[in-house]
């Protein structure tokens, strides 16, 4: 590093800034788009400078949305408690469900053991278009359709896997020493389970938690096709923008800025946890 | 308190038998040292007894009652592992007071906290987390955790493998009181001989998965079950020949790189024994200038000064190196002189070169 170039310094600034640039520059178009009435957004050429307005977010938080063709009542507040909602319990139930499995899989060796953690894993390679039909066809048999626990169980295919994974790698870097010493000392699996292994891998637990609901944040075709507009997450409910009238580019702008503040803090506050976490899991000591 | 019973016990993974027909009493307040060469099975071992492996065949018994089955937490067993295996997110004092919490009330658990760890020298380090602490105090945690329970068995896997050699020397010294105070059964694995004389009352030799010799350590030292046996013990080890010993006039004598040598007959009448292994301690061999009979003429290679003796590397007329360990102040000439070796009947040991067991009576003998 230090005995490059000063051709070579300035070649990787120029290269950083372009990448920088490159992925930067959507995210900050956008969050310009969301201050700006439709006008301005449709304006050829575009302008850097501008005078802002928060009217799309008042229209978004107030939810009536005046267009040239009338009046929309639209749900965008609804849809983002319903991505907390969905989120929030499809992860708590991927760690109710995964974090004893990743235990499992970690600890002992069961017939099937290894094809039934790939199986889970292989849940990530599908295409999600792939089981949509069938499952679409299952869940209105099921009466699942359109349930907030239906949602929440598609969920399980993103979340599940991801937390499987990550976690059985953390249990399986603890020594399963300390867990006999804490037996021997007089306590049951349980106990050792809850107070020694379950501790020790909580920044993996973490990482993992923290990493599937940004996923399930993500997600848009489940919602789309198995939920109605009440139960709809963000990433659905923005469609609402694309109206009769034209497409409210402001309200989108808002809309996704909105959406995306909550996982982007949040990955920001974890970012030393989700690094450490991952990185920690994955290499064997 | 109970005595631990371990009968004809077997284990094998896949193809590796680790436990073969072990059988051994352990009496309350007693420690025996389990001792072998890595991979003989000795941690297999401690693990069955503490229940993280059942064994394939075979019953182990504390106080008369069989254990096989019952979960770890219900066996009546402490350990000390040799990689301490500490909680890691938990203080000193929690990793010690886990084994009583299930068991005593609060302040009874503290003050049993408190005397045991002043008891092991850790009383100011207990709010320390485990990565704060020296390898010492972790082991000495480790140590207080197993013992606060009032185990009835103790089991101790290689506990002082990780620490520097000053504290092993003190934890050596100060060790077999502190077991004894708990006057559990206790199976101590260790890998070295010294410690394993040093600590324990009996030691058991675990080869390959057999227990080859339990005995008491001078005993195992002068008069080693076989040949596997005695090389084990002693530092340096044992010199070792090929040799067939002849029975003549009541005498019995062997032919050492050309010298006719009187054993001490393993039997009152000497027989004919076959191919052997002649076996003398290094410490057993005379090195002197002058020839006489049974003195084996050779060429000393390279002298080691050792603290407390040196040793010589001979080389006899056929080839054959012995090591002998003499005090130092006996100065018997520098490397390239020729000189003669004596060692005293009742020093050597016959070994079957087939089987490798020791032949006959055991010859009488200080242990060193």
């Amino acid at each position: 590093m230090d005995h490059s170039s000063l051709a070579g310094r300035i070649f990787r600034g120029v290269a950083l800034a372009l990448v920088l640039v490159f992925f930067m520059f959507p995210i900050v178009w956008i969050l310009m788009m969301s201050f700006q009435t439709n006008e301005q957004i449709l304006r050829i050429p575009p302008r850097i400078l501008f005078e802002p307005t928060l009217a799309n977010y008042q229209a978004l938080i107030s939810g009536h949305l005046r267009t040239t063709a009338g009046n929309l009542e639209i749900s965008f507040m609804r849809n983002l408690m319903n991505s907390f909602v969905l989120s929030s319990a499809a992860v708590l139930l991927a760690l109710l469900l995964g974090v004893p499995a990743a235990y499992a899989f970690a600890r002992f060796k069961f017939r099937l053991g290894e094809s039934i953690a790939f199986t889970l894993l292989s849940f990530r390679f599908a295409p999600p278009l792939l089981v949509l039909l069938p499952l679409s066809l299952y869940y209105q048999q099921l009466g699942l359709n359109d349930t907030y626990f239906g949602i929440v169980w598609v969920y399980q295919l993103i979340a599940l896997p991801l937390i499987l994974w990550i976690v059985r790698g953390y249990f399986e870097d603890i020594s399963p020493d300390i867990e006999h010493a804490y037996r021997l000392a007089g306590h049951s699996w349980r106990e050792a389970f809850t107070r020694i292994a379950v501790p020790l891998a909580g920044p993996g637990i973490a990482a993992a938690g923290l990493l599937s609901f940004i996923f399930c944040w993500n997600n848009f075709v489940f919602a789309l096709i198995l939920a109605s507009a009440d139960k709809q997450p963000v990433t659905v409910g923005a469609l609402a923008f694309v109206t009769a009238s034209g497409i409210q580019y402001g309200q989108i702008a808002a809309a996704i800025v909105l959406s995306v503040t909550p996982t982007l803090l949040l990955a920001l506050y974890a970012q030393r946890y989700l690094v450490e976490g991952l990185s920690l899991g994955a290499v064997k000591g | 308190m109970a005595r631990l019973e371990l009968n004809s016990v077997g284990k094998a993974f896949g193809a590796v038998r680790c436990a073969n027909d072990l059988s051994l009493i352990v009496e309350p307040g007693e420690i025996v040292a389990v001792f072998g060469p890595s991979g003989s099975g000795k941690t297999v071992l401690l693990r069955m007894i503490a229940g993280m492996f059942e064994p394939d065949e075979g019953d182990i018994l504390v106080g008369g009652r069989s254990i096989i089955g019952a979960p770890p937490e219900h066996r009546g067993v402490g350990m000390a592992f040799q990689n301490f295996a500490l909680f890691p997110h938990m203080s000193a004092q929690d990793n010690i007071a886990s084994g009583l919490r299930a068991k005593a009330a609060g302040g009874e658990v503290t003050s049993r906290v408190n005397s045991i760890s002043r008891l092991l020298k850790i009383e100011h380090v207990l709010g320390h987390m485990p990565r704060e602490l020296s390898n010492g105090q972790k082991q000495r945690t480790a140590l207080a955790r197993a013992l606060i329970g009032n185990p009835e068995v103790l089991l101790l896997d290689d506990p002082l493998r990780n620490v520097d050699a000053k504290l092993r020397y003190e934890m050596r010294l100060e060790l077999p009181s502190l077991l004894r105070r708990s006057s559990a059964a206790v199976l101590y694995v260790t890998q070295d001989y010294r410690e394993a004389m040093a600590i324990a009352d009996r030691i058991a030799v675990l080869i390959e998965g057999r227990l080859v010799q339990v005995a008491r350590p001078e005993e195992i030292y002068a008069r080693p079950a076989s040949v596997a046996v005695a090389r084990l013990f002693g530092d340096p080890s044992i010199n070792l020949a090929e040799v067939t010993p002849r029975a003549e006039q009541g005498a019995l004598t062997a032919e050492v790189a050309g010298t006719r040598v009187r054993l001490e007959s393993p039997d009152r009448q000497p027989a004919d024994y076959g191919a052997c292994w002649l076996g003398v301690r290094p410490d057993d061999l005379t090195v002197a200038r002058t020839a006489g009979e049974g003195a084996i003429p050779a060429r000393i290679v390279a002298i080691t000064p050792m603290h407390e003796r040196a040793v010589l590397l001979l080389r006899f007329a056929d080839g054959i190196e012995w090591l002998a360990a003499l005090p130092p102040d006996a100065a018997v000439g520098s490397a390239e002189d020729s000189v003669f070796v004596r060692f005293a009947p009742e020093a050597a040991l016959l070994f079957d070169r087939a089987s490798g067991l020791r032949i006959g009576l055991p010859p009488r003998r200080q242990a060193a």
